[in-house]
C-alpha cells in the first residue's frame, strides 16, 4: 500500500475511535459536562490531563525548535513540565477543595465580586485564544503535508472536527476521548525515536541514545552534532542560548508560571473525587507527559544530525541496503571533510521525503552557487573559519531552508522508515492538536455561559440555555482562533508560548494570593490582573501586532525590539506575574480588609477535610 | 477544630513548600542555567552534565518532588487530624 492510503486508513481509524468515545460517553448534566460528575479516577485523570497538555506545540513543534535551539530548547523542556510542581504544590489541592468547576468561579467567590470574575473571563479569554491558534497553526501543518491539502484547508477541516465532539461530548466524553487520543500520540512519538535512536546509537531507548556513542565507534553523538554544527557555522549544539542567559531564565519562569495559571489544565483537577487524589494527580500527569518531553531531545537533535547527514555525506550517514538511514563508522572517525564538493547531495538526487515536503512549501531548495548540490550551511554565521571554508569552497549561501514546525512529522522520513510509522505520526499530530484545542474549548465555553453569562447577566437561566450558550461559544471562538491560525504570529510552540505568558501575568498570581493571602482583597487582586494583563499584552503587541493582526504592531513605541533588558516577548510573562503581585500588594495596602466570612472561607480552603463532589452553584 | 492547630498545620505545610520550592529552584534554574556552563565541564555518559539537567534531569526531579509532596502532606494532614474521612 502506498503512503498516501496507508496515511488515510490510520487517520480515518483514530478518528472514528474519538467520535466513537465522544458519542458513547456523551453528558447529561451541566456537572457532568464541566467536570465529568467529579467521577475520574487519578491514572485515568493524568493521561487526560497529558493529552489536554501536549498540544501541537509539545507534539509537532517542540523538537523542531530544540533541534534549532541547542541547548536552549531545554527552556521548553524545563519550563512546561516544572509549572507541574507549583500547579501540585499552589493550586490543584486547594481549588478541589473549594470546590466550584471554573476558575473565575473561584475568583469572583473569594473576591467576592463580580467585577473580579469577569475580569478573570476576560484573562481566560485572551490566554486560551491565543493557545488555540497555535494549535491551528499545527493542525494546518500535519494536514498540509499528510492528507495532501493546503495549510489553509488542514485548517478549515481541523475546526469542523473539534467542533463536533467537543460540542457532543462536554468534559467527560473529552476526558476519555483524551485518553485513547494519548496512546495514540505517545506510540506516534516513541516508535520512530526508537528506531532512530536504535539506528544512530545502537540503544533503542532516546533517553539513553543521546547520551551515548554511535553506532559501531567510540565517538559520543552530541559530540559529533557539537562539531558539524560548528563547522558548518551554527551555535554549538549543547551550549547554545536564545538571547542571553537572563532571557531564558525568564521564558522558563513565564512557561512554568503560565503553566500552572492556564484555566484548562486547572479544570481537570476538579474532576477528581478527592483533595488527596487532587496533589498525587499532577504527579501522574506529569509522569505521561515526561515519556513525551524526555524523548523529545533526542529527536530534535537526532532529527538534526539525519537532516545534515541527508545532505551531506561527510557527516558519516548513508543509507543502507535495507533502504535505511545507518552510521557509517568510518567517515564519523575520519572527521571527514563538509566542504568537500562530492559531500553536498545533488539536488536530483534528493530522497523522496524532500521532494513531499517542497510542495508544502515548508521546505526549499534555491541554488544560488548553480552547482546542483544542496548546501545546507549558516551562512550568518559570526565564525571566521567557517566563513573562510565556505568561501573557499565556493559556496555562495545556504540553499536550503526547513521550517522548524516540519522537524517532527518529517522526522520518520528522514530516518527512511516505514509507511505505517510515518502514518501514525500524522494521527498523532493531529490527536495532540484536537485534544487540546478541545480542552480549551471546554475552559472557554465554561467562562462565557457560566461565568458572565449565568453570574453576570441572566442569573435565571436554565441549565439546557446555559449549555446551548457555552456551545455556541465554543463555535464563536473555533471560528476566530482559525481565522487567526491561517495568519499565526509565529511557530506553534512560539505562539503557544505567548499564551503562557498572558497566563502567567493574569491569573496565577490572582490565584495564588486568593489561597496564600487571607488578607489580599478584591482591590488588590483586580488591580493586579488588570495590570498584569495589560503590560503583557502591550508589550506582546508591540512585537506581534494588536490581537496578532499583521501590520499594527507598534515596536517603535517601545524602543525596539526587546527593549526591557532584552526579554523577548514570549519571556515577558514572569515579568508581568511580578508587575500584578507588586500592584496587588500596594492597592491592597491602601484599601480595606477582606470581609470576615471571607477569611473563614481561605481558611477552610487550606484544609483537606470536608470536601465534597464538585457542583456549578453560586 | 480549634485555632492552634490550624495555624500549626499551615505552618507545617508552608515549611514542605518551602523546602520542595528551594529544591524546584536550584534544579531548574541553578543546575540548568545559571550554572550549567560550569557543569558542563563533567559528563554524563555522553552528556555534558549541565545540559543533561535542562533536557533530562530536571524533570525526573520535578516528578520525584510531586510525589514527594503528596505523601508528605498526607503525613501533615493526619498528624493534625484534617484528612479526608
Amino acid at each position: 500500500m502506498d503512503l498516501q492510503t496507508v496515511t488515510y486508513l490510520v487517520v480515518g481509524a483514530s478518528f472514528a475511535l474519538y467520535i466513537g468515545i465522544a458519542i458513547w460517553a456523551r453528558a447529561g448534566s451541566t456537572s457532568e459536562f464541566y467536570a465529568a460528575g467529579g467521577s475520574v479516577h487519578p491514572i485515568t485523570n493524568g493521561m487526560a490531563t497529558a493529552a489536554d497538555w501536549m498540544s501541537a506545540a509539545s507534539f509537532i513543534s517542540m523538537a523542531g525548535l530544540i533541534a534549532n535551539m541547542g541547548y536552549g530548547g531545554g527552556l521548553f523542556l524545563m519550563g512546561w513540565t516544572g509549572g507541574y510542581v507549583l500547579l501540585a504544590m499552589l493550586l490543584a489541592p486547594y481549588l478541589r477543595k473549594f470546590g466550584k468547576f471554573t476558575v473565575p468561579q473561584f475568583i469572583g467567590d473569594r473576591f467576592y465580586s463580580k467585577t473580579a470574575s469577569t475580569v478573570a473571563v476576560v484573562c481566560l479569554l485572551t490566554a486560551s485564544l491565543t493557545y488555540i491558534i497555535g494549535q491551528m497553526t499545527g493542525v494546518g501543518v500535519a494536514f498540509s503535508r499528510f492528507l495532501g491539502v493546503s495549510s489553509d484547508t488542514g485548517i478549515y477541516i481541523g475546526q469542523a472536527i473539534v467542533f463536533l465532539y467537543a460540542v457532543f461530548g462536554g468534559m467527560k466524553g473529552i476526558t476519555y476521548t483524551q485518553v485513547a487520543q494519548y496512546i495514540v500520540l505517545i506510540a506516534a512519538y516513541l516508535v520512530p525515536a526508537f528506531f532512530i535512536s536504535l539506528q544512530l546509537t545502537g540503544n533503542p531507548l532516546p533517553q539513553l541514545g543521546l547520551g551515548s556513542t554511535m553506532a559501531g565507534t567510540d565517538v559520543s553523538l552530541l559530540a559529533k552534532l557539537d562539531l558539524i554544527v560548528k563547522d558548518l557555522g551554527f551555535d554549538q549544539y549543547t551550549t547554545s542560548i536564545p538571547g542571553s542567559t537572563l532571557n531564558m531564565f525568564m521564558y522558563t519562569l513565564s512557561l512554568m508560571i503560565g503553566t500552572a495559571g492556564l484555566p484548562h489544565v486547572i479544570m481537570r483537577f476538579f474532576t477528581v473525587p478527592t483533595v488527596k487524589d487532587a496533589r498525587s494527580s499532577a504527579g501522574w500527569a506529569l509522569i505521561f507527559i515526561a515519556l513525551l518531553y524526555t524523548t523529545a531531545p533526542a529527536v530534535g537533535a537526532m532529527a538534526k544530525l539525519n537532516l545534515h547527514g541527508t545532505v551531506n555525506s561527510a557527516v558519516g550517514l548513508e543509507t543502507n541496503a535495507a533502504g535505511k538511514l545507518a552510521v557509517n563508522p568510518a567517515t564519523v572517525k575520519a572527521n571527514a571533510d563538509l566542504y568537500a564538493t562530492e559531500s553536498s547531495l545533488q539536488y536530483e538526487q534528493r530522497p523522496e521525503w524532500m521532494k513531499r515536503w517542497e510542495k508544502t512549501g515548508l521546505l526549499k531548495f534555491e541554488d544560488k552557487n548553480g552547482d546542483g548540490r544542496i548546501q545546507y550551511y549558516n551562512d550568518k554565521t559570526k565564525d571566521a573559519d567557517a566563513k573562510a571554508k565556505a568561501a573557499a569552497a565556493g559556496w555562495k549561501g545556504n540553499e536550503l531552508t526547513v521550517n522548524a514546525d516540519i522537524m517532527v512529522m518529517a522526522n520518520p522520513e528522514i530516518a527512511l522508515l516505514p509507511n505505517w510509522v510515518i502514518a501514525l505520526v500524522a494521527a498523532g499530530g493531529l490527536a495532540a492538536a484536537l485534544s487540546t484545542a478541545a480542552g480549551l474549548l471546554m475552559a472557554i465555553s465554561s467562562a462565557v455561559s457560566h461565568d458572565l453569562v449565568k453570574n453576570v447577566f441572566a442569573p435565571s437561566i436554565s441549565d439546557k440555555n446555559e449549555l446551548l450558550v457555552g456551545k455556541i461559544s465554543m463555535a464563536v471562538a473555533i471560528v476566530i482562533s482559525g481565522y487567526l491560525g491561517l495568519n499565526p504570529p509565529g511557530f506553534a510552540a512560539g505562539t503557544v508560548a505567548l499564551a503562557f505568558g498572558i497566563a502567567a501575568s493574569s491569573l496565577f498570581p490572582a490565584i495564588m494570593m486568593g489561597i496564600f493571602s487571607k488578607k489580599m482583597n478584591k482591590e488588590g487582586a483586580i488591580a493586579g490582573m488588570l495590570a498584569g494583563l495589560f503590560v503583557t499584552l502591550f508589550y506582546v503587541f508591540a512585537h506581534k501586532g494588536i490581537f496578532f493582526v499583521k501590520g499594527t504592531e507598534f515596536i517603535d513605541l517601545i524602543g525596539g525590539p526587546n527593549s526591557f533588558f532584552g526579554i523577548t516577548p514570549e519571556a515577558f510573562g514572569a515579568v508581568g506575574a511580578m508587575v500584578n503581585f507588586i500592584v496587588a500588594v500596594v492597592v491592597d495596602k491602601v484599601t480595606k480588609e477582606p470581609p470576615e466570612h471571607i477569611q473563614h472561607m481561605v481558611e477552610s480552603v487550606r484544609i483537606p477535610r470536608g470536601s465534597k463532589l464538585v457542583d456549578g452553584a453560586h | 477544630m480549634e485555632n492552634n492547630s490550624a495555624s500549626g498545620y499551615w505552618k507545617a505545610t508552608l515549611g514542605l513548600l518551602t523546602k520542595i520550592l528551594i529544591i524546584w529552584f536550584v534544579v531548574s534554574f541553578g543546575a540548568g542555567i545559571l550554572f550549567a556552563p560550569a557543569l558542563n565541564s563533567i559528563s554524563l555518559g555522553g552528556y555534558p552534565l549541565g545540559f543533561w539537567f535542562a533536557h533530562q534531569g530536571a524533570i525526573y526531579i520535578y516528578i520525584a518532588l510531586i510525589f514527594w509532596y503528596a505523601k508528605k502532606m498526607g503525613d501533615i494532614d493526619r498528624q493534625f487530624d484534617v484528612h479526608e474521612e
